[in-house]
């Protein structure tokens, strides 16, 4: 998207020009309504660049037809007529960006990316001025790339790593004005007073960023000239934007505002960082969690005040706190130090396990380290692998996994995530991996890998270290495994029968459950590839179906106990297999946006597949009903989200599977005396006796995520987590979802705790977790259980980051927050003091007895 | 006013208020759609739009939640929402439901009324009962009533 800053007015009335998709629009600024528009897609025009000459209320948009003819529109400003349409065909090709000069000239590159074209339509008419860019720079070679930029009269090339500032004179001839090998960026033009237009050009030098503000007509003179210290971990300077203000002498002074590489914005005055923002948080991928260190006896990572006089200087000020005496200062320096010694931001775990640390990765490549207590940044690390090199030309973060976690042995090495990403956008690319120490956020090592990644599967098994085995499977169905070591491959191979996997191809609505067959055959073999074979596959008729939705289970979840109690003392045995796939297809026709077709055009089918036989445990087609679907599956029970076109409401759906063949183990004279299977061996590949519970209820809003709330053994009962599109997330207890519940339960039924039955879900509103607040653009929610078994960690991301602690059936096992403390030492104070009273009262009353 | 978004077809357009409260929607095809809006502190029911094909520019609206049919399209909140539970006031008489209260409330009782049932006791029971105690160690509430 472009939009053109203009001053074009209609009856005052300001226009943007905005430029997107092939379309060109001008929107009111007064209530955004769009005055006119203008369609370039049918023209088959990459449009390049759109100029709209100040002072003039004409729109130049200029772009190459094809590989060699050039395009030129001008078009009314005020109404959107096309005024003269000119094109011109040059044999030499294009390539590449076209910048802007002058108001009726560009700049662009033949097809060979060594000769510089000059482009020149004024009056309606193209002319092509060539230039060897070998005449401008001696010992130029390879091709070259425009860097366009807005100022008049300049423009940049990049070549092999050297930026060149071209100037282009009156004369129309082009000279060189600057050449340098560090990575160079230029703003906007800013217009200061009279016509005249300023701009910066920022240059990034290994420690240094050296900023120069000069006027767009006067190359030589520097309005400004500064230079600011850069730590390296932000990466290089991608774009600088700048604004002036009048200092007090009546000179201009200008600031400057950076974009790095990894998304961080600063904000630079007078030769200093002002402030800076990691707004590469608000793009989040992926989550995952590592513990904090132990806490050692002798070796506090807090800073402990040694200092006697800071020890008394400390409770001096919190003195003066208490009786209001202090000064404004000395209450910023009590909550510094307040939140200093808090317990919430120790770097140490905690018995409760709410102390952590969030690993996220960011879409700039870059990993942070967020500690849960107050979520500030512990570390954070600029993944040269995911970054723009030769070897990676288009980096894309996919994936964080937990690699190493000490807790059983090598309790001295430090835990550590693997970061998996690829090499460009796609399937085939090859793939980058990096391991990352998360204590200390120091690379161990990285590896690119020379076939691609098309799937992660993590291992169930761990070697002597402690670190995770993990099958990296590429687009031509080998599998790698992860760590290359003997050691690994010997416990993978004895494992080798027992790993199956399931691959989903949207597209084609095919989903394939895969086995391994044996060493990798062919030039890419080497002892960690194995071969693959396809062991089953569904087909979903493409005409009717089109997959919209998958879910599994979360592999680390931990399911309490297989047995349910029901109401008189019966008991069903939940279906609790590892190896189910909820997935979700929807009629062709219905798969667009919602209340696009007609209920009678639409359906939606639900399936649950066993993932190692391929077998279809269960089916059930809701008619009248359309995606998106948003599904979450635990322990043995599936709540998707979907819409109703019937009702033209939104509806939520739960699905239960039981395990039939243990149904018979009823009573404990059964268990002892009857047959029983309990004792047979579990295999998938017998046929599995399952039924399940279904159930439908209306919910209000639109969802943008669900996820269901774990805890460390699986006995706390379950929230659903539920984003809505409101950005707010809603804790819905499970007990809503429950397939049993009736319109008039019974007693025994009530006893259990099941709800009446109700058409619609209840929104309750102090049920939402994050309250008053929103997460701006939310994208994920992510749950982490505690040691504690009551209290689950949720954390949700998207623009903005939320954290908050949850207890689905409150904190049943440690006394609350508020506990009043002091109001129990004031009771066992006031009971000590009555007993005594009363017993010296009785001993002078039996006194006074005896004496009578 | 400026935290109030509209959505059409859960999220495919987005929309803001302009400061007297009207929105609007361009090029929006016939057929049905559903316009939430999400407002912090209050709820509103989502609403089907119907925007006929055979008349252009008439539009039917209904609140999805009661089915009530709206004649303009105008939104208003069902309910305002609560987010926090609010606080209960203090009261002595929570303080003396609270657990400690109850403990000290039942200390008095037996502090007090105990000794009025056993004052009432002829001597010669006491001393009967004393005895039976010293014997048994267990004091049974039935020896120590009168009768």
């Amino acid at each position: 998207i472009d939009v053109l800053q203009t001053n074009l007015k209609i009856e005052k009335d300001h226009i943007v020009i905005i430029f997107s998709n092939g379309r060109l629009n001008a929107v009111s600024c007064i209530d955004g309504e769009v005055l006119w528009e203008k369609d370039f897609e049918g023209e088959s025009l990459e449009v390049q660049q759109v100029i709209q000459p100040p002072g003039s209320n004409l729109i130049y948009v200029v772009g190459f037809a094809s590989s060699s003819l050039f395009e030129m529109y001008q078009i009314n400003a005020l109404n959107g007529e096309l005024l003269k349409h000119e094109s011109a065909a040059f044999s030499g090709g294009f390539l590449g960006e076209v910048s802007p000069v002058f108001s009726e000239t560009v700049v662009a590159l033949d097809s060979t990316g060594l000769i510089l074209l000059t482009i020149s339509f004024q009056n309606g008419k193209i002319s092509f001025q060539q230039t060897p860019i070998s005449n401008l720079v001696k010992d130029s070679f390879g091709p070259a790339k425009i860097i366009p930029s807005s100022v008049t009269g300049i423009f940049a090339i990049k070549m092999n790593a050297v930026t060149i500032v071209i100037r282009l004179t009156d004369e129309n001839k082009l000279e060189v004005v600057e050449k340098t090998n560090h990575e160079t960026s230029i703003s906007d033009a800013l217009s200061i007073s009279e016509g005249q237009q300023a701009f910066a050009l920022v240059q990034h030098a290994g420690h240094e960023i050296h900023l120069r503000v000069k006027l767009a007509h006067n190359w030589d003179d520097n309005l400004l000239k500064e230079s600011v210290k850069m730590d390296q971990h932000r990466g290089l300077v991608h774009k600088i934007y700048i604004n002036n203000y009048i200092r007090t002498d009546k000179s201009y002074g200008f600031r400057a505002l950076i974009v790095m590489e990894d998304h961080s914005l600063l904000l630079l005055q007078q030769g200093k960082i002002v402030w800076s923002r990691e707004d590469g948080l608000a793009s989040i991928i992926d989550v995952t969690t590592s513990e904090l260190p132990v806490e050692r006896d002798g070796v506090s990572v807090a800073k402990v005040e040694h200092n006697l006089f800071e020890w008394l200087k400390g409770h001096m000020l919190k003195l003066k706190g208490t009786l209001m005496l202090a000064s404004p200062q000395d209450i910023a320096a009590i909550q510094s130090m307040r939140l200093k010694n808090s317990d919430k931001s120790k770097m140490t775990r905690d018995h409760n396990g709410f102390r952590k640390l969030l690993i996220v990765l960011t879409r700039a490549g870059k990993l942070f380290a967020l500690h849960t207590g107050d979520g500030h940044i512990v570390w954070s690390h600029l993944l040269q692998s995911l970054q723009k090199s030769k070897v990676c030309q288009h980096p894309i973060g996919l994936n964080l996994y937990k690699w190493q976690v000490p807790h059983h042995h090598a309790m001295d090495e430090n835990p550590s995530v693997l970061v998996i990403g690829k090499c460009g956008p796609s399937s085939d690319a090859p793939g980058a991996l990096s391991f990352v120490d998360t204590y200390t956020g120091k690379e161990l090592s990285s590896l690119s890998l020379v076939h691609s990644v098309a799937q992660v599967i993590p291992l169930p098994y761990t070697d002597s270290t402690e670190q995770r085995l993990h099958l990296l499977i590429d687009a031509d169905k080998h599998a790698h495994l992860y760590p290359k070591t003997p050691e690994a491959i010997s416990i993978f191979e004895r494992e080798f029968s027992n790993i199956y996997w399931y691959s989903v191809e949207d597209d084609n609505g095919i989903i394939k459950g895969h086995a391994l067959r044996g060493k990798c055959t062919g030039e890419v073999a080497d002892e960690v590839c194995f071969d693959t074979r396809e062991l089953w596959s569904i087909v979903f008729p493409s005409e009717s179906e089109k997959i919209i939705a998958t879910v599994t289970r979360k592999l680390n979840e931990v399911v309490h106990t297989q047995a349910k109690v029901i109401a008189d003392q019966e008991v069903m045995y939940k279906y609790i297999s590892r190896n189910l796939l909820f997935v979700a297809t929807v009629a062709l026709k219905g798969s667009g946006e919602i209340g696009s077709v007609t209920p009678e055009e639409s359906w939606l089918v639900a399936y649950l597949i066993d993932t190692v036989t391929g077998r279809i445990l269960h089916r059930v087609t809701h008619h009248g009903s359309q995606g998106p679907v948003h599904a979450v599956f635990s322990e043995n029970w599936v709540v998707y989200h979907y819409f109703n076109l019937k009702a033209h409401r939104y509806e939520m759906s739960v699905i239960e599977i039981y395990d039939q063949s243990r149904a018979d183990n009823k009573d404990v004279w059964k268990l002892v005396l009857g047959k029983h299977n309990l004792t047979s061996p579990i295999s998938l590949y017998s046929r599995p006796d399952v039924i399940t519970k279904s159930q439908s209820y209306f919910f209000t809003h639109s969802v943008k995520t669900i996820a269901v709330t774990s805890t460390t053994k699986g006995i706390t009962s379950k929230q659903l987590l539920i984003g809505t599109i409101g950005d707010q997330v809603l804790a819905l207890d499970k007990r809503f979802l429950d397939p049993r519940r009736t319109v008039n339960p019974t007693q025994a039924e009530k006893e259990e705790g099941i709800i009446p039955l109700t058409d619609s879900l209840p929104i309750i509103p102090q049920s939402y977790v994050t309250h008053a607040l929103r997460v701006e653009g939310l994208r994920g929610i992510i749950t982490v259980p505690a040691k504690l078994e009551s209290t689950t960690l949720v954390f949700a991301h998207g623009v903005d980051l939320f954290f908050t602690q949850l207890a689905p059936s409150r904190t049943y096992d440690s006394l609350t927050d508020d506990f009043n403390y002091a109001l129990l030492l004031i009771t066992i104070v006031a009971l000590a003091a009555a007993i005594f009273l009363t017993w010296t009262l009785s001993e002078r009353k039996e006194l006074q007895e005896n004496w009578r | 006013m400026s935290n109030v978004k509209v959505l059409l077809n859960g999220g495919q357009n987005i929309t803001f208020l302009r400061p007297d409260g009207y929105f609007s929607f361009h090029n929006i095809p016939a057929g049905t759609h559903l316009i939430e809006v999400s407002a912090i502190g209050y709820f509103f029911s989502p609403v089907r739009v119907d925007v006929s094909a055979r008349n252009p520019g008439k539009v039917q609206a209904a609140l999805t939640e009661n089915r009530k049919g709206l004649s303009e399209l105008v939104l208003e909140p069902l309910r305002e929402e609560q987010y926090y539970e609010i606080r209960e006031p203090f009261s002595i008489m929570s303080l003396l439901k609270s657990p400690m209260g109850l403990m000290v409330g039942f200390m008095l009782a037996v502090a007090f009324l105990m000794p009025k049932l056993v004052e009432n006791m002829d001597p010669e029971e006491m001393r009967r009962a004393q005895e039976e105690m010293r014997s048994q160690g267990v004091p049974s509430l039935s020896s120590l009533l009168p009768g």
